[in-house]
Order: structure tokens, then C-alpha cells, then sequence
């Protein structure tokens, strides 16, 4: 296998095992962020014991979370250098302003939180994490007007041999990117939702803490259907950017080939790059793909046939990925519904307190679906339009990429393990017993 | 002049990292020797605890600086120091992992495990961090195409080890000084005596140091052109002397302050050494990335100054809040809050 193919594989496992830490930073920082204001707001000691036991799982997750996002910044350098050194006037400075602005804010307001609980009064406790909520959220705000612009390069012009920023204020508030930030932190929201939600249910059909799990089952509740309501309206805006930005993606999520108009979904296809066609394509809904695009059954498609062979994504993974997303999506939806509906009998629903921890594992596989769709669905680019991913890499050798790959393997393969395991561990040891300390209200 | 600007934040970034992340290196490295009993190794570890995660964000802004402002140096210098920056990636996630889990499972063996894996994961950043400036001073083969012209063997030459012992010892010195400040008693008094022991090693090596430098790199020929810049080495040396002087007062934290100026002073050196050149080519000084031929557009460098001078004051300030805040001794009893590793 060659320096490419190599740096690929490690970008993208790289890639997706931090994003299996991210979004509960995302998102759980939120909700533990919330218990805590309710412990300073009513004094209620179970708040605090909430807090403190979601805030625990939180650190050990952040602890992965974190020491996995320096290889990313560092891989644009050590294994994409045609990459940066094309684009690095714009991209670069975008990582530097995530570090500058947010990261310092997150890691070093952290581990205020962690180590202050006896140091700091408890409304100044509370707003460190706070601080560590938004500024968390902040970073995903860059890194995704990063992708953004990897995905739909604006504000910049081709000039001495690279690309060069003509306009800041259009590459961070463009529509591609304020939409994929959305996206991705309401998905990661969810996932922290049915994070709480589950352990909580695990908590109260054992009859632990009860009291504690049932105030943080309310709010997770409440979040996680707020959220699946808004991640699925929301999601149809980002698919119909993609008719104007990137229809080759659009096309390959959809299997649609043929530019035509009146276009049906299928709702069972299965792609067939290799002949450019689908292999099966059966019960179709007439116009509906057309409409979601354009609100308009009789809408014009862009099909893959458009651009040639060379330019298109591989069709199949995009394809799967996507169907995969949104279906995960829609049981997320009802199971946030009948978790809001019953919210406030919980204990006296058995199955549904079964059914909550196993549905714990859903959002994570739909958070990375939806990169799959995002990444894979970008290629052959690398800077969609602009610049090919076989033109972004560095000029290194294949062992050198083959020992990285291999230690990265070996390394984040114990780690998740040795994380999930803490997590799963803590999560359902419960909260310890506290010693009273009092809270202003 | 903004290219100019940019390389002494470059300079900044680098030196405040070191300093910072410098002692919590030294310390995770030096704490399975110092620490005689369990009580004594967590105590080392939460010496640490509120700091190290900020500390190593600096890191990440060096690398962020180098990468908005020289773009095609960060190109240049990360695919060339491809393998020693593979290594220095899993150093720190080791030791980073090592906070979080060592208190987390009951057992001598798992702590064990991770104590191992905080000390080795922090040495081994020390010295490949070392080793890679060394080089970056002494200047690496890479050729017209900006393509590294060699193997991990050549950056283990004499003078990029040297290097990597300087840092190494350099960081144990700083992170002995810092356990002063953080510790009360017997282990503080065994600290203190440790690090005057570091201190002459330190001290040693560092005129070795120069003294290669002077060999193998054209920083001294640069700065005698520039004699104002000359300052550095000698408020390098001055704040080394002054280092174990204030030890001696009993005056911890002015001690392990003028570590870290004697730290950030050596990066000063260097950096201003290398001026304007950021990665330079042993093969045809043309080939070099300079602060010149590799900065981005100006639009790019006015926004991002605008950035750095607006926010990292900030960073600055919050952080020196955190530093006091949290800066009071560690002892046995108040680690049994619930708050600690």
C-alpha cells in the first residue's frame, strides 16, 4: 500500500475514534452544566450528587477526548503537507483560532471544575462548567467551519501557488458551515441525552438513588426529545444545501445516477458503481426526492452520471451511511418520546427502563455515520473542487506511515478499551456517599 | 514586519509551552524516583493535576501559530520530523491517559502500570522534544521539493542527543522545583535537595549545550550580528544562577520562576539564533523555510495578530488566576476531599 491509501486509513481511524469521545463532551458537558445550576438554584443535595456523578463519566471520557485531538492537528502537518502548505492560509488559522479562542478555556477551566468543588463558592463552581459547556461547543464551532471550508471553499482566491483568504467573515459564516455545526452538535447533544437517559434508567430499575437518577432522567428526557425534533428538521436544511454545494454527494447518498426530473426514492436500492447503475431498486415514492430537494414533486435531480467516473465518491458506504443516519435518527425520535411521555413514572416502566441503556450505543453509531457521509461523500476531494486528496499528501515514506498506523492501532485500541470499560464501570458503581457541604440559594 | 511579528509569537508560543508543560514533564518523569510511598506519588501526580492539561494546550498553539502564520514551515517541518513527532504524540497521550486513570481502579499493579507510563511518556516527550529543536537549530536535510533526505538516525546525532539530555535534565530541574512549591515536610525537604542536584547537572549541561551549539549550528555567528539579542543567553544564565540562590532563601516559587525564565530564555536564544529561519535545509540554505518564503498572505497574518494580541492576554490572565488559585500546598489530608486524582 502506498504513502496515500496509508494516510487515509489513519486519518480516518484517527478521526473516528476521537469522535467517539467528542460529542458526549459536547453534549454531556451541557447537562451536568444544568444539574449543577439547579443544586445552586433549589440547594437540593441530589443535584449536586447528579452532578457530580455525570461530571465523574464526563472527565473520563474528556480524558481520552482530548490527548486524541493533538494527533489530528498534528497529521495535517506530518501526513497532508501538500495539504497545508496549499491551503494553510485559510485552514491553518482556523485550528489556531479554535486552540486560541476555546481549547485553552476547556482544558484549563476542566480541571477547575474537577479539583475546586471545596475551593471555589458554588455559583463561581458553577460557572466553571459552564465555561467548559459553551467553550467545548465553541471548539466544535471551528473545527466545523474547517470542515466547512473543506466541504465548500469560499472566501479565498488562487494566487502564489496556493489558496489565499480574501475573505474571513465568508468562510465563518457561511450558510455550509453555520448548518454542519448545527448538525453536528445537535447529534452530539442527543447522544449526551441518551447518555443520561440510559444510565439513570439502569439506576432506577435497581432501585439505586432513585431520587438522583429520576431529577437527571427528567432533564435528559426533556433535552433528548427537544433535540431529535430539531436534529431531524434541521437535517433536511443540510441535505438541501447539498443540492447546490456538492450534488455529487447528494447523489451518492441517494444511489441516484441519472440527472432527470420527477425523481422517486426507492426505499430499497443498492448501488452498483461499477456499472452506474442500482443493482435493486424497488417500492418507489413517486416525486419524493425531488420535493425534498426542491419542495416541488416534478424538481430537477442532479444525478453521479454527471460528473465523470474519476470524480465520484464511492457510492455504496455514502449510500448506507445515510439511510443508516436517518433511520437511527427517527427511533431515536420515538424513543424520546416515550421517555419524555413517561418521564415522570419512569420507575413503573420496566421495559422501557431495559430498553434505555442498550440504546445508549445508537447515537455514537449515528454520530459516525454521519461523518462517513460527510467525508467519504467528499472524496475524491480533498478541498471539494479544489484540490484532490492525492495531491494533499506528504512526501513521506510508507514504512514510516505503516508504523504509525500500527502504533496508533495498538495504542487507541487499548485505550477505548480501557476507557468504555471505566465508563461502564463508574457509571454503574453509582454515586458515592457525600459529605454535606451546603449550597446558597 | 508582520512576518517578522509573527516569528517572535512563534518564539513566544514555544517558550511559554516550555516553561508551563516543562515542569510537568520533569515532574511526571522524576516523581516514581523522588515519591517513596503511595501517598507521596499521588501527591506528585495532583502537584500536577489543575495545570497539565492547560500547560499542554500551549503545544497546541505553537503548532496552530506555526501553521496559520508558516504554513509551508509547518509542512516542511512536520513531514520531515514525521517519525520523532509520531513518537512525541504517544508520549503524551500515555501520560495523559495516566492522570485520569491510575486512581481509578484499586490495585498496586494498575497504578503501577500507569506511574510507569506518566514517567516514560514524559521523559520520552522531554527528550524528543529536545532532540527535534536541536535539529531544528543545527538544520535538517530536506531538499528543493521540501522532502526529508533522511532516516530517524539522523536526527540522533551528537548534538540533537545532547539536545534531547539537556531538555530532559533541564525539565527535571524545573519540575523538582515546582514539587518544592507544591509540598510541605520531609518530601519538599527531599525535593529541595534533589533539585540542587539537578541544578549543577542542569547547569553542566547547558554550557555543553552552548558549547556544541557553537559547533554544530550558525546561531551564535547569527546573534553576534544582532548583539541586543545576546541578552538572552545571559538572562539565561543569570536566572540559572539566581535559581538555587532563592532556593536556598526558602523562597519557592521565586525559585521555580526564575527556572522557567532561564527556560524561556533558552528558547529565546534559539529562536532568535534561527531568525529568520524556521526550518533550515543542511543541504542548500534555498531550500530553507523562513518566516519570509513561508508565511501566509497578510490578510491572514493581520486577522490572526488581531486574534492572538485580543485573546492570549486573556489565556494569560485566567491562567495566572488558576496558578494562584490552586497554587497552595498538596499534603496527604486535603487530597481526601473527593477532589483529586
Amino acid at each position: 500500500m502506498d504513502t496515500l491509501i496509508l494516510s487515509r486509513i489513519q486519518f480516518g481511524m484517527t478521526c473516528f475514534f476521537h469522535y467517539l469521545f467528542v460529542p458526549l463532551t459536547l453534549g454531556l458537558s451541557f447537562l451536568v452544566a444544568i444539574m449543577e445550576t439547579a443544586w445552586v438554584r433549589t440547594g437540593n443535595e441530589e443535584w449536586r450528587t447528579a452532578a457530580k456523578f455525570f461530571g465523574k463519566l464526563f472527565l473520563i471520557n474528556f480524558a481520552v477526548g482530548v490527548v486524541t485531538g493533538i494527533p489530528l492537528e498534528f497529521q495535517f502537518g506530518t501526513n497532508w503537507a501538500g495539504y497545508s502548505r496549499y491551503v494553510g492560509d485559510i485552514f491553518g488559522s482556523l485550528l489556531a483560532v479554535e486552540a486560541t479562542v476555546a481549547f485553552f478555556l476547556e482544558s484549563t477551566f476542566i480541571a477547575v471544575w474537577f479539583f475546586g468543588w471545596k475551593r471555589l463558592n458554588p455559583k463561581l463552581h458553577c460557572a466553571t462548567i459552564w465555561i467548559v459547556a459553551i467553550a467545548s461547543n465553541i471548539s466544535a464551532f471551528w473545527i466545523l467551519v474547517a470542515n466547512a471550508w473543506m466541504q465548500h471553499p469560499v472566501g479565498f482566491t488562487i494566487r502564489n501557488g496556493r489558496a489565499e483568504l480574501t475573505d474571513f467573515f465568508a468562510v465563518i459564516s457561511q450558510k455550509f458551515a453555520v448548518l454542519e455545526f448545527i448538525h453536528t452538535v445537535g447529534g452530539a447533544w442527543i447522544l449526551g441525552g441518551f447518555f443520561v437517559l440510559g444510565v439513570s434508567a439502569w439506576h432506577i430499575a435497581r432501585g439505586s438513588h432513585v431520587g438522583v437518577f429520576k431529577k437527571a432522567f427528567k432533564v435528559a428526557a426533556i433535552w433528548s426529545l427537544v433535540f431529535t425534533v430539531f436534529e431531524g428538521v434541521q437535517g433536511h436544511m443540510n441535505a438541501e444545501i447539498l443540492a447546490s454545494t456538492q450534488p455529487t454527494k447528494l447523489a451518492a447518498m441517494e444511489s441516484h445516477w441519472v440527472t432527470s426530473e420527477d425523481v422517486p426514492m426507492h426505499l430499497i436500492a443498492w448501488p452498483d458503481q461499477e456499472n452506474e447503475r442500482n443493482a435493486i431498486e424497488t417500492l418507489p415514492i413517486p416525486g419524493l426526492m425531488s420535493f425534498l430537494v426542491h419542495y416541488n414533486p416534478h424538481g430537477k435531480v442532479q444525478g453521479l452520471k454527471d460528473v465523470p467516473k474519476e470524480d465520484r465518491p464511492p457510492v455504496l458506504p455514502v449510500f448506507l451511511s445515510f439511510r443508516a443516519m436517518v433511520a437511527l435518527g427517527i427511533l431515536l425520535f420515538w424513543v424520546a418520546i416515550w421517555a419524555f411521555w413517561k418521564r415522570n413514572s419512569i420507575e413503573s416502566q420496566p421495559r422501557l427502563l431495559k430498553l434505555l441503556p442498550w440504546m445508549i450505543s445508537l447515537p455514537y453509531i449515528a454520530n459516525l455515520l454521519g461523518w462517513t457521509v460527510a467525508e467519504m461523500g467528499r472524496q475524491p476531494w480533498i478541498v471539494y473542487g479544489l484540490m484532490r486528496t492525492s495531491e494533499g499528501v506528504s512526501k513521506v515514506s510508507p514504512s514510516q506511515v505503516w508504523g504509525s498506523l500500527a502504533m496508533f492501532f495498538g495504542v487507541y485500541t487499548l485505550l477505548g478499551a480501557i476507557d468504555f470499560y471505566l465508563i461502564w464501570k463508574f457509571a454503574r458503581k453509582g454515586p458515592l456517599p457525600e459529605l454535606p457541604t451546603t449550597a446558597k440559594a | 514586519m508582520l512576518e517578522t511579528t509573527w516569528f517572535v509569537i512563534w518564539g513566544v508560543a514555544w517558550a511559554v509551552y516550555f516553561m508551563l508543560d516543562g515542569f510537568d514533564l520533569g515532574l511526571g518523569l522524576l516523581s516514581p524516583f523522588i515519591s517513596k510511598t503511595e501517598t507521596e506519588r499521588r501527591i506528585a501526580v495532583n502537584a500536577m493535576g489543575p495545570f497539565w492539561d492547560g500547560n499542554e494546550v500551549w503545544l497546541i498553539t505553537a503548532g496552530g501559530v506555526t501553521f496559520a502564520a508558516f504554513p509551508a514551515a509547518y509542512a516542511l517541518m512536520f513531514s520531515a520530523l514525521y517519525t520523532p513527532l509520531m513518537m512525541l504524540l504517544f508520549a503524551l497521550i500515555l501520560r495523559g491517559v495516566a492522570f485520569e486513570f491510575r486512581s481509578k481502579v484499586e490495585s498496586a499493579t494498575w497504578r503501577k502500570v500507569w506511574d510507569g507510563s506518566l514517567a516514560v511518556g514524559s521523559g520520552l516527550a522531554a527528550l524528543l522534544l529536545g532532540v527535534a529543536f536541536a535539529n531544528l537549530f543545527a538544520g535538517i536535510p530536506v531538499d528543493a521539493e521540501g522532502v526529508f533526505q533522511g532516516n530517524f538516525l539522523t536526527f540522533l546525532s551528537p548534538y540533537g542527543l545532547a539536545g534531547g539530555v539537556f531538555f530532559v535534565v533541564a525539565f527535571l530541574h524545573h519540575g523538582a522545583l515546582w514539587l518544592v512549591v507544591k509540598t510541605a515536610g520531609d518530601f519538599r525537604d527531599r525535593a529541595r535537595a534533589v533539585s540542587f542536584k539537578l541544578w549543577v547537572a542542569t547547569l553542566v549541561l547547558a554550557v555543553a549545550f552552548l558549547g556544541l551549539t557553537a559547533v554544530y549550528t550558525q546561531l551564535w555567528t547569527n546573534l553576534l550580528g544582532r548583539p541586543a539579542l545576546l541578552a538572552f543567553p545571559a538572562l539565561a544564565v543569570v536566572a540559572l544562577v539566581a535559581s538555587p540562590v532563592l532556593s536556598r532563601q526558602r523562597r519557592a516559587w521565586a525559585a521555580w520562576g526564575a527556572s522557567a525564565a532561564f527556560l524561556a530564555c533558552a528558547v529565546g536564544f534559539g529562536v532568535a539564533g534561527l531568525f529568520p529561519t524556521i526550518v533550515g535545509s543542511s543541504l542548500d540554505p534555498a531550500y530553507s523555510a523562513t518566516a519570509f518564503n513561508s508565511a501566509s498572505s497578510p490578510l491572514t497574518l493581520k486577522i490572526m495578530l488581531g486574534v492572538a494580541l485580543s485573546i492570549l492576554p486573556l489565556v494569560i490572565a485566567y491562567q495566572t488566576w488558576v496558578y494562584v488559585r490552586f497554587g497552595g500546598t498538596v499534603t496527604a489530608e486535603n487530597m481526601e476531599d473527593g477532589s483529586s486524582y
